[in-house]
């Protein structure tokens, strides 16, 4: 029985929206934009979706652009939004999905300041309001980090833009389901989402947002979406974030207090257990059920696959296609040292873990770290 | 708890060569618990490491049914043998990168990385073979049962400790039934063509990867003189010659001509006839020995001096300087320092006994 603890990379299928997915398959194969009696339920079924992602989200049906997910829903809204000439303000702990788009647009005439977090990997809301001018087109800050799962100031920097002016995007792929997403009570302009992290499918999230006619398409086609978005809806996709983000807004905060109890019990045990270990983070800023550890003297690649052999499913770093493991920016990012970023670990829970895989991942970790450390591998 | 220690536990290199994947296979097929690694060993770029080969070790992996991870060294590579690689050209050697490859990443650090999982040994995809002496506890190691494709040259820095965890299935058979075999077993790799070349020098231009790491490279130049110092030509870098070069050497003459010896003090490289490349002997550093002691005194061994050539009869003494003489029965030719002397036993030429690294081959 294997312990997953990865859950900011991927979540199992909840069991409701594995049903919902397998009756969608079965029953309604229809194509969303066709007249005839299959496409009209195919149809209401995507509507009933949209209807779902917006109450978890307390968003208008409206503000829903369903996406293959959050790399295209960052990508729509960055190449969508800004122009050459236009001011960016970022930061150096977004997700690959904002920070490459960025990139390419900075080479391409955007301006693009990357405000740098402190070592808890937050950011200061003094730094952004210092970098926003009269001609800043957008302000974009990932909501919680998926590494660290470090949550940023939202509300204020949504306040904040609301005062100056610029567009706020916030990336809440890692946020939604473990914090309070509320659209209403936080008024961002913009956010991202996938379903795979809340136990919804992969290849389908939405980009959210009130001004849809602002962001250009970013893929052309047949009109979909209100002519926002071309492609044949992934209705099966759809359907399972739609019961996935159902299924979250029931269970709702009940699911955050388990999951702080089980990573507040791990830190415990492994601060106890073993030496020379570090809470890279702020455990008062940081989302309920991450916890990133530097161990001192460890190749966490090493220890990622030890404990991967022991039958425990955790991330290290970046990992790129081939699979290794390059030290990751974002801790890089928040002052440590190339070998402390080497060192480090994320542990993420999520439902189905249980104080015993927490106590078995505990005493692994006290059997490995030192044996690892004994090896002293470059 | 259960012991997490389970001796029955085997790393196997997988490079996404043949050999390697077969290897995997036979230890699979032992009843081992068996973990496929790639060695990452540099950034980009370079054939051992790329996406593709990866991606083939992957895919064996998975038909095979265990667990497979990739191994990031490319920081320790580069920096342990890369970089002096480059270095050795820049002082005039042959270098032979795959030498302290195999010691110190195939052996050194997948033996750690072995243990950290919980595993004994360590399977490559090497053609060479190693028996147990149960009297002494000692590893012994030999040439490939089919002598066309032995590795042995490139294995005999391996220390005792490393021998004993190390494991080559593929060590008695031939390229034939290693093709065979993974063929029958339907393994991805079964028709991949062999690499021939330094895993880091893909297209086998080792100038341009000196050149690449040390700039200062490109700049170089020199004469190229005769064994009485006349001078012939002008080169372009030490870096771009081997001793037993003939070609490239873009000077006029009558005669055939071989570069004989490379300078790095004066930049100058010396050519040659062939029968100039003949050497009787040569001095030899860093001589390690497979048993883990020295001989007493002056030993008679078979002597080969390049992965291809063939071993001859020699007489191998260590020097009062540290270093070795090797005195060869008959001519050897193109003996180029930075190359690998191994040493295996005189009556069968079969056993590696050691070897070092040619600092000068004598005339």
């Amino acid at each position: 029985m294997r312990i997953y603890l990865d859950h900011n990379a991927t979540t199992p299928l909840r069991p409701e929206v594995m049903e919902t997915m397998e009756r969608v398959l079965r029953e309604s194969f229809g194509n969303p934009s066709s007249v005839p009696f299959e496409g009209t339920r195919a149809r209401a079924l995507v509507e009933q979706a949209r209807d779902q992602v917006a109450g978890l989200l307390s968003a208008e049906p409206a503000h829903i652009r369903f996406t293959s997910g959050a790399t295209e829903a960052n990508n729509t809204l960055l190449f969508g939004l800004l122009a050459p000439g236009d001011h960016v303000v970022t930061t150096c702990v977004e997700h690959p999905s904002v920070s490459a788009p960025l990139e390419v647009l900075a080479s391409r005439g955007v301006r693009v300041d990357w405000i740098a977090p402190d070592e808890s990997g937050c950011i200061a809301v003094a730094d952004v309001e210092a970098a926003i001018r009269p001609e800043t087109k957008l302000v974009c800050v990932i909501w919680a980090n998926n590494e660290t799962g470090a949550v940023q100031p939202i509300a204020e920097l949504a306040a904040l833009c609301r005062a100056r002016g610029p567009w706020l995007h916030a990336d809440a792929t890692q946020a939604i389901g473990k914090l309070d997403v509320d659209l209403t009570k936080t008024r961002v302009d913009s956010i991202a989402s996938s379903a795979h992290k809340l136990g919804g499918p992969k290849g389908v999230g939405a980009l959210v947002l009130r001004d849809q006619a602002t962001i250009r398409p970013f893929l052309l086609g047949g009109g979909q979406e209100r002519g926002h978005r071309g492609g044949t809806e992934n209705v099966i996709g759809i359907a399972g974030y739609g019961a996935a983000c159902r299924a979250a807004a029931a269970t709702g905060a009940a699911q955050g207090e388990t999951m702080r109890r089980l990573r507040d019990r791990l830190w415990r045990g492994i601060q106890t257990g073993i030496s020379g270990v570090r809470w890279n983070g702020d455990p008062v800023r940081t989302l309920a059920n991450t916890l990133n550890v530097g161990f001192a003297g460890v190749a966490g690649e090493v220890l990622l696959q030890a404990l991967d052999l022991e039958g425990i499913s955790v991330s290290a770093g970046a990992a790129c296609h081939s699979g290794s493991i390059e030290p990751s920016k974002v801790l890089l990012a928040m002052g440590k040292t190339p070998e402390e970023a080497r060192g480090s670990l994320r542990f993420s829970l999520g439902q189905g873990v249980d104080e015993a895989q927490i106590d078995r991942t505990i005493e692994l970790l006290a059997k490995l770290v030192p044996r690892i450390r004994e090896l002293g591998e470059p | 708890m259960t012991a997490i220690a389970t001796p029955e536990r085997v790393v196997v290199a997988m490079s996404g060569g043949v050999d390697s994947s077969l290897a995997a296979a036979l230890v699979v097929a032992s009843g081992a618990e068996t973990i496929g690694i790639t060695m990452r060993l540099s950034a980009s770029g370079s054939r051992c490491c790329s996406l593709e080969d990866a991606d083939d070790a992957r895919r064996v992996a998975e038909r095979l049914g265990i667990r497979f991870y990739v191994a990031n060294y490319a920081e320790a590579f580069g920096r342990e043998v890369i970089d002096a690689f480059a270095d050795a050209y820049l002082a005039g050697r042959t270098p032979i990168p795959c030498i302290a490859c195999n010691q110190r990443f195939k052996f050194d650090h997948l033996l750690e990385r072995a243990k950290a999982f919980g595993a004994a040994r360590v399977a490559t995809g090497h053609y060479a073979r190693i028996s147990h002496d149960p009297a002494t506890g000692r590893a012994r190691l030999f040439r490939a049962r089919h002598r066309e494709k032995d590795q042995s040259y490139f294995l005999f820095s391996l220390r005792q400790e490393q021998l004993r965890q190390a494991h080559f299935p593929v060590g008695e058979m031939s390229k034939e039934d290693v093709r065979r075999e993974a063929r029958a077993l339907g393994l991805e790799t079964a028709e991949k063509p062999e690499s021939q070349e330094i895993c880091f020098v893909p297209d086998g231009d080792y100038a341009k990867v000196v050149e690449r790491l040390r700039p200062e490279a490109t700049q170089a130049s020199g004469s190229i003189v005769d064994e009485a110092g006349q001078i012939l030509g002008r080169h372009r870098g030490i870096h771009r010659f081997t001793v037993g070069q003939r070609h490239g050497l873009g000077i006029a003459s009558d005669r055939r001509l071989y570069v004989v010896r490379l300078e790095p003090e004066s930049q100058r490289v010396v050519v040659g006839d062939a029968t100039d490349l003949d050497c009787s002997g040569a001095r030899v550093e860093r001589v390690g020995w497979i048993s883990g002691e020295e001989p007493d005194g002056p030993i008679r061994v078979r002597v080969q001096v390049r992965h291809r050539h063939r071993a001859v009869g020699a007489e191998v003494r260590a020097l009062a300087s540290g270093e070795t003489e090797v005195r060869f029965d008959e001519p050897v030719r193109a003996v180029a320092p930075g190359q690998a002397a191994v040493f295996y036993d005189e009556a069968g030429d079969d056993e590696v006994l050691g070897g070092g690294f040619l600092v000068e081959g004598r005339r």
